[in-house]
Parts: structure tokens; sequence; C-alpha cells
């Protein structure tokens, strides 16, 4: 088993400068999946032509956080196919929309639609993929000052990076600068 | 800040911060129906925002699914047999029509883009496709 002491922890930072930062130190914890290695490996044995994911280059954009986070305007953006009762759903073929949620939807009018994750248990508690509900919990005890009015959905699954690199980010980046948020959580799946 | 459960994703997308849940896809903000435990993952990655301060830096939370690994096996991996019918490609075909949860929805759906053609949903460029309700 691995040691996590925080000796080791800051040993391995210098090392690899790869930027992991452990909590505290964890009862048991084994490698994370490595979905893109599996992925490769199960299109293979399909016959599918191998899938060219994502890898950015650049360093990412950095914003200094300003403000305590009790005091922060804090948006959600879930690519989860979540709608909302009466709302248009989701189509699986790269769907490049997008939902606007009310900050006050109930969890009993949300909704998932989703190819490629099992989908039982979001559609008991849309929490686990949307957690907009936690959230409200978390600014009614004070831990956030204030949720943005709308969240932001859509689906992910959308195997042109460049459509949404040029067309759907954009468009929720344009959002969140309208709604004047400090901090925005983004729950891919 | 993006939480999620595909670490090796993360990486390579390689956003400003992260938050890394080591549980099946789907469930990367909590457990189904468990309030306390979805409240203080939340709070843990939260967190991430005032506790990173290089770009591209994630926060491993602690979170364990289960009392052990065995669900990790599983998840698409190619079927040992060269048996077509157990594929374990669990995914569903990328219908281009809207995939609603159950046929409920469908008829509130239509019968609401009809009368205001669905104000909350912002459709994008050239997608046709997804500004049908049908």
């Amino acid at each position: 088993m691995k040691d996590f002491s925080s000796q080791n922890m800051f040993s391995n930072q210098r090392q690899n400068p790869a930027k992991i930062l452990i909590v505290c130190k964890p009862k048991q914890m084994s490698a994370p999946i490595d979905y893109i290695e599996r992925t490769t490996a199960l299109y293979d044995s399909l016959g599918y032509p191998g899938y060219r994911w994502t890898k950015t280059e650049d360093p990412p954009p950095w914003s200094v956080v300003k403000k305590p986070l009790s005091s922060s305007k804090v948006g959600l953006i879930a690519s989860g196919g979540i709608y909302v009762e009466k709302q248009v759903a989701f189509h699986w073929k790269d769907d490049l929309s997008f939902r606007i949620v009310d900050k006050n939807t109930p969890n009993s009018r949300l909704r998932t639609t989703h190819f490629a994750y099992d989908l039982a248990d979001s559609r008991i508690d849309p929490n686990v993929v949307f957690p907009l509900e936690t959230m409200r919990e978390l600014v009614s005890q004070g831990y956030i000052g204030e949720l943005s009015q709308s969240a932001y959905t859509f689906m992910g699954g959308i195997y042109s990076a460049k459509s949404v690199q040029e067309t759907l980010a954009p468009a929720l980046a344009d959002r969140c600068e309208e709604d004047a948020v400090d901090l925005v959580l983004l729950v891919p799946v | 800040m993006s939480l999620t459960s595909a670490l090796s994703i993360t990486r390579s997308v390689n956003p400003p911060r992260g938050a890394f849940v080591d549980y099946p896809l789907g469930h990367t903000a909590g457990k189904p129906d468990e309030k306390e435990q979805q409240l203080h993952l939340l709070k843990t990655a939260l967190s991430a925002f005032s506790r990173l301060s290089k770009p591209g830096s994630i926060l491993m939370l602690p979170e364990t699914w289960d009392s052990d690994d065995s669900w990790k096996e599983e998840v698409m991996r190619p079927s040992k047999k060269n048996d077509s019918s157990k594929s374990a490609d669990n995914r569903l075909e990328r219908f281009d029509t809207p995939q609603y949860q159950c046929d409920l929805d469908k008829e509130l759906a239509e019968s609401s883009f009809e009368v205001d053609g669905c104000p909350t949903c912002v459709f994008l460029g050239d997608d046709t496709k997804s500004q049908s309700t049908k």
C-alpha cells in the first residue's frame, strides 16, 4: 500500500509537480480507473476506430479566488443530460444545446437522459450528477454565499471537441459572465 | 472547478482546478439518497477553490465507493469471450431525437413547446435536431 504520510506526499510533489493534493490519509486508495486506456482497449476489441481524446497542452487559464466561499456567488454546470419537466429532452447524437435550470427547481421536476452512464441512481436522486439541492443546503448552512439564479445543463458525449470548444463552451461562459458569478462548479459525467 | 470521477480524462483536458471522487461514473456528486454524505463530499470538493493555488491542480477526495474496489474490475472491459451478445459496451444507441425519461415528459414538453417554444432551452448553431420535440 502506498504511504500517504505528509513527508512522502511533499517529496512526491517535488519530483512530480503534476499537482495532486491528498486531503488526508485515506483508509485505502487503489488506482483510479484509467478511462482513456479502457476505452481505447474496448474500442479495439469491438473494431471501432480510436477516439481522439482532448489533450490540452497549454496551461489552463487561471483566476485567483478573491472571496471566501461563504460570500461568493456560485454557478453550477453539469453535463449529465439533466432537464426539467416540460423542457425538451436532449438527444444523444452531439446535442449542442443547453438548458437553463432555475436554482429553486425541486428534485421532483428534474430528469436525466444519457447514452453512456447508468441512469438508475440519477433518476432516484438527481443530486448524484446535479447537486443543485445539495448546494441550496450549503447556502442555508452559510457554507456558500449564494447560488446563481440559473444553473446550466447539457448533454455530454459530444464527439466533436471542436464544437464544444467553439460553440457550447463559449455560450456557457458568456452566461456565467452575465450572471456575474464568482465561481463555477462543473460536474461532468 | 471540475468535479470529476474520471481522473485520466480530466488530467488530459486540464481544467484550472479539479476535485477527484473515485466513484463509478454517474455518481460524481455523491451516493443516492445519502444527503449527509453528499453534503460532506461537496463541501470537501468546494474547498478546492481555496486550497488549490497551482493551475491544473486536482484535489483528491478520500471517499471510497464501497468496502472494496471490485466495482472497478468490470467497468468498460472488453468481453472475455468471443460472444458479441455479451459485449462490454453497455452504451446505448445514440438516437438523434429527444430521449425523455418517461412518456409523460414527452407529452408535457410537446404541448408546452407549442405554446412558448421552450424559453429555457437554448439551441446553438445549426443543430436543428435538438430544436424538435419529436
